[in-house]
Order: structure tokens, then sequence, then C-alpha cells
């Protein structure tokens, strides 16, 4: 009976290591010729042990400067971080010395991205590109090295893979070239993976393949993956929870299925109303109408209210904080309950 | 819906035709004494025809050949053999006076609004651009007029005619290529992969555009794309394209609901849906190895080697893109049958 009192289970997570990873608060801009664009403007996410998230959102939203700043591979400048934290395990990584940043990248967090063939090393071998990071971080002789590189491409199921070990990378196919690129972020044991718009640039049966092995491999190897993505169809197949951002700002938070069942936030309202849809074909898809912000010139209040159908005064005065709708959702949005309600119609 | 574009031209009619249009590249070896080792079957064996007012998607993964066969329609490239006419005239063996008065009725969308529009020359310039070779289209004077009238139709200010592209989004760039496609008021738009470098939001957008326009001058597309949802969404009839061949073509409804084609169940198996309740019931084919290569494709039906019903047959003899017992609509398959 005394045991709850020894050990305590843990109802909400600890203020300080909860998460795996977090992201607290977070400003980035990009100081340019023509002015300053404020990319992110307090981005705040987490990611537990063994999770999916995905985080969604147009082209110049920052999902991808956020995970950057994450890695530590921002360009500054013009990049600056101008505050905000990033918690892995606890340990705020922008407070770190670039040697202890270089330890965590690739051995505690490993990024892939959209566009294989120019992450890759086109005058190198693929088996020695793998093998690389083997020699170089874990000390590996060559040959070791050699013999972990055919076990990590069998991982990552590219056939004959002793034989291929030797190909460059222009001799793989789009899908067997981004295979290549998870099998480097996985040759040292990453928890978490990050992967930006891994599939964007291939066709849908091999993105089919390439989204079922890393949700393999997530599994498998008990990371926590972070996805970037614009694509609402492959968050849909494969995330946990969802951080929807827009104008350098997370607008909307939930898992999955109660954000698809009914979002809460215009944005994303709208954003699912514009796709069309293979299973029910209306007769005209519903449009956000205006154009994405100029990041150095983000509307007052509300950024998204110049495009809003919900918008009053207030979004033009006021920014919006979350609102917390029960289940840990929250909507950056003055309105969220209401468009919640009206989704949920 | 709407009226025809005028009491001559009939909704329906066939405005293009396309017969058995092949256009193979040639792989060479040696430098001074080049000789011809190869080819690569882009397209190979292609017909179809277009409807006046409808939309015809194609549809295919890269490589399978659907921007090779744009290309061919607007003779950017020269076919190796095939025909197609442009409302009855003969689209190969057209030359000049004749072959500019067929491409006056027959304009690209091109998918990348950013390379597609020339950096240095105004919106205006751009977009009036097609009269300098077709003065016919529009007299001297009328120019500037007609440019704003049709930046008005795309839904952009008529007054920004003299800014340049840069000084547009990618979505209003998209509506300045699509203006420039209008200017010569042609039948047929080819559009090929139109929205695909468009943000979502603005996807939508583009799409609600072309099928307006289609609706109030009677136009006819072919809409060439990798995204079945789109394509779905905008075309009445739809090609699959797998390595060069048309394997099964039929409307939007035969496609989509009763597909007879392994290889389009397969394609339309793999689209992620935006639903996660789907997740776990969906019923994915999941295709084994990539696409061969055009340039080696596979003996008798091209999509044998990653097909699970293939069998002897498939290997020696071709399939015909004929109607099958399974769905009266053309399906080149041996083994044809709607999924279970």
């Amino acid at each position: 009976m005394s045991q709850s009192a020894v050990h305590p289970t843990p109802a909400s997570p600890t203020p300080e290591g909860g998460h795996l990873l977090e992201v607290r608060d977070l400003h980035v801009e990009f100081r340019t010729s023509e002015g300053v664009a404020k990319v992110i403007n307090g981005v705040s996410y987490h990611l537990d042990a063994g999770e999916t998230l995905a985080v969604l959102g147009e082209s110049g939203s920052g999902k991808s400067v956020t995970a950057q700043a994450i890695m530590g591979i921002l360009d500054t400048p013009p990049a600056v971080i101008r505050s905000g934290q990033i918690l892995y395990q606890g340990r705020d990584l922008l407070t770190r010395s670039e040697e202890q940043r270089r330890q965590v990248r690739g051995k505690e967090i490993a990024m892939i991205f959209q566009d294989a063939l120019s992450a890759l090393n086109p005058t190198f071998p693929v088996g020695w590109q793998i093998g690389e990071t083997l020699r170089q971080r874990a000390g590996m002789s060559r040959s070791d090295a050699r013999r972990r590189a055919v076990e990590l491409m069998d991982l990552v199921k590219i056939p004959a893979a002793a034989d291929r070990l030797g190909d460059y990378p222009h001799q793989f196919s789009g899908g067997m070239r981004q295979r290549v690129m998870i099998a480097m972020a996985l040759a040292m044991n990453p928890k978490v993976l990050i992967a930006d718009e891994p599939t964007t640039a291939l066709d849908v049966t091999v993105q089919a393949q390439i989204m079922d092995l890393l949700a393999d491999l997530r599994r498998d190897l008990d990371m926590a993956m972070i996805l970037i993505t614009h694509d609402l169809g492959v968050v849909a197949g494969v995330a946990d929870r969802i951080a929807v951002m827009y104008a350098g700002r997370i607008v909307e938070h939930a898992d999955v299925r109660s954000l698809y069942k009914a979002p809460a936030h215009p944005y994303t309202k709208g954003l699912l109303e514009s796709i069309p849809r293979m299973d029910v074909r209306g007769q005209q898809l519903s449009t956000i109408r205006g154009l994405p912000p100029n990041l150095m010139r983000i509307p007052s209040g509300c950024p998204f209210h110049p495009r809003c159908p919900y918008v009053q005064q207030v979004c033009v005065d006021v920014v919006p904080h979350d609102l917390v709708l029960g289940d840990g959702r929250t909507s950056a949005c003055h309105f969220a309950q209401e468009v919640h309600d009206d989704s949920a119609r | 819906m709407t009226a025809p574009a005028s009491p001559t031209k009939v909704r329906g009619e066939t405005v293009l035709a396309v017969e058995d249009l092949v256009k193979h590249f040639p792989i060479t070896r040696g430098v001074v004494f080049q000789k011809q080792v190869g080819a690569v079957k882009a397209v190979d064996g292609v017909s179809f025809e277009l409807r006046r007012g409808e939309t015809l998607g194609i549809v295919g993964e890269s490589g399978c050949g659907k921007s090779t066969l744009a290309r061919l329609l607007m003779r950017l490239e020269t076919p190796t053999s095939g025909r197609a006419t442009l409302e009855g005239r003969d689209l190969f063996k057209a030359s000049g006076a004749e072959l500019r008065r067929l491409r006056r009725n027959m304009q690209m969308v091109l998918q990348d609004p950013y390379t597609s529009l020339n950096p240095r020359m105004t919106v205006g310039d751009i977009i009036g651009e097609p009269f300098e070779i077709h003065p016919e289209a529009a007299p001297k004077g009328s120019r500037q007029r007609r440019v704003q009238e049709l930046l008005d139709v795309v839904g952009l200010n008529p007054e920004h005619i003299n800014r340049y592209p840069h000084q547009f989004s990618g979505g209003q760039r998209q509506r300045i290529g699509i203006a420039r496609a209008l200017a010569l008021r042609p039948e047929v738009i080819v559009c090929d992969e139109p929205v695909s470098a468009l943000d979502v939001s603005i996807q939508a957008q583009v799409i609600n555009l072309l099928e307006q326009l289609q609706d109030e001058l009677g136009l006819s597309y072919i809409f060439i794309a990798h995204d079945l949802s789109v394509v779905r969404h905008i075309s009445d009839r739809v090609a699959v394209m797998y390595l060069g061949r048309i394997v099964e073509i039929g409307t939007e409804d035969e496609i989509y609901e009763r597909a007879t084609h392994p290889y389009t169940q397969a394609l339309l198996s793999a689209v992620p849906v935006p639903d996660p309740e789907q997740r776990d019931t969906r019923n994915m084919i999941r295709l084994v190895g990539d696409v061969p290569s055009p340039a080696n494709p596979p003996s008798g039906c091209h999509f044998r080697t990653r097909c699970w019903k293939a069998q002897e047959v498939c290997a020696h003899e071709d399939p015909a893109a004929v109607p099958r017992a399974a769905d009266p609509h053309p399906s080149a398959c041996h083994f044809a049958e709607l999924r279970a």
C-alpha cells in the first residue's frame, strides 16, 4: 500500500527532463540584405521516446529551420537564434559547445533529407560514405566499417547489399538512394530520427515503400521520429501526434486522429478542406484565400488573420495564445472552440 | 453546363486524336564514329482521343513517358513514328504557316513557374509575346488591352502589367503561365504537372481556376500529373501510363472505382489517404522493386516483372489495351479483373 508512495507513478511529465526532446519558445531570424525575416516565432514542441511526431507546414512555415536548429546545422549567419531552448534529455543543446553538440549529432539525433541525390557525395561509393561515420565517430577499422555498412544496407532492405557497396549514388534509383541515406543516419544508433520531407521527391509506390520502412525501423530500433512534411496524407499514415506550423509558429497541436476528425484552427481546417480527395469527389475545392505572409512583414495579431474566414477585430489586435482544448490539444486561435465545433459538425 | 465556345464547335467531338505514337531516343556510343547501340523507349505506342471540353488526365510514375508525350504533342520533339490529328489536320506533317496555325490551337502550361517565365521580361511582355508570332490574333493597338483582359481572367490585377515575375508568388506565376497559354485562344491546353510545385493552399486556387476557364471557354485539357488525387478531381477521363505505354484508359469512375489493370490498382492503393482512421484498414498493394529502365523494358507486358499475377504468357505476349470482360474499358492485362 505504501508502494505508490515509494514509486510514484508519473502522472504528469516532470518539468525538467520529462521529454526526450523538447523545443521551448524558439525564436530564429534571418538577417538578409533586404531586412530581417522572422522565420521562427516562438515554437515549442516535444517528442517522447518511441513516438512519431509530424510537423506539418507549407514552404516558409519554418518546419525545416526548427529541425536544423535542433541538429545544430543552421547557417549562422544569416540565421540568428534569438532565444529559446532545445532540451535533449533535459539538457539545453543551445548552451553547449560545438564539440559537445557534435557528440549529440548523429549519435543521439540523426537526420535525413528530401533530396538524397544532393545529400550524398557523387564522387565516393555509397559503402564508403556509410562507413565514413563509423570510422570517424566510432573509430572502427576499415574492414569493420565495411562489414557494418553491409549490415546497415541490409537493414534498410537494399537488395544484394554486399555487391552494391562499391556503387556510386548515381547508380541507384531515387528510392534506393533514400535508403542509403537512411542507412547513414542509422549508423550510430540514434534515439531520434528527424526525417525532413523524406518522400517528397519520390513516386507514390516508392513513397509507400519508404514510409513503411521508416515505420518498421522506428519500431524495431525503438527510436522516436520527427516527420517533417507538407503532405496530410503521409501524416495520416504514420504519425501519433501532429504540430501544424504557420508563419513560424505552431498553430495547432493534437493527436492525429482528433485533429483530422475536427481541426481546431482555421488554417488546419482550410488545409484539410482544400486537398483533393481520392475517396470523396467534390465539385469545387474550397480554398484558403490570399497568400502565405512575407516573413519580413508578418501581419499584426494572429499572422493568419488576413486569410482567415473567422477573422474579427481581436485577431488583428491581439496575438492569440495557445488555447487548451482538452486531451493536450492546443490551438493558437481566439475562436478555437468555435472552429472545433464547426469542424466536428 | 455552359454553351460551347462557338456554335460550330460541338462539345464531345474529337479535337485531338493520337495513334500509335512512338518516341525512341537513340543511345549512341563512340565519339567520331557514333553508332546507335540501343534506344530509350520513352513513348512506345500510345493512342488516345481527346474530346472537346473534356479533361484527359495522364498519370504515371517518373520515367513513364508522360512528359515526353506532352513534348511530342507540342512538336518540341519529333516522333519516331505515329500520327496525331488536331481538328482533323495532321500535327506532324504540318510545316510553315500551317504549323503555326496548328500551334495557335494547342498551348502548354509548364510545371515550374520559376523557370518557365523569363525574369527579364515584364508580365505584359510575357503574356503578349504570343501576339508577336501570331499578329493576327490581336492587332497591334489592342495588345495591351488584351493582356490586361487576360490578367483579369486568371485573377491577377491588370494594373500589374509592368511588373516582373520575381514580384509574384509561385501561385501567381502559375497564373501568368496560364494567361500566356490562353493568349491565342487555343482549343487544347497541355498542362504538364501544373500544380505540383505549389503549396497545398495555393494548389486548390489554381485547380479551381483551370476548371472555371474550361467551363467558360470550352477548353480541352491534357492534364499530366503524378498526384492521383488531383487528377481524379479535375479529369473526365484518365489514362494510366507505365514504361511508355498506356496500360489502362477510361472515365474517371472506371479508373478509380473499377480499375482492372494490376498496375493501376497498385498505384491507387499506394496513394496516402488523409484519414488516420483508415490507417489499419487500408488494403495496400505493395509493389516490390523499381520501374525497369525504359532502355531495356521487359518483354511482353512491361509490368510483368513487378506483377503478382504474372504468368508465362505475360513474358511472350504483349497484352493489348482492349475492353476486358471484367469491365468494358480498355485495359492492357491478360488477367484483367476487378480488385476483390
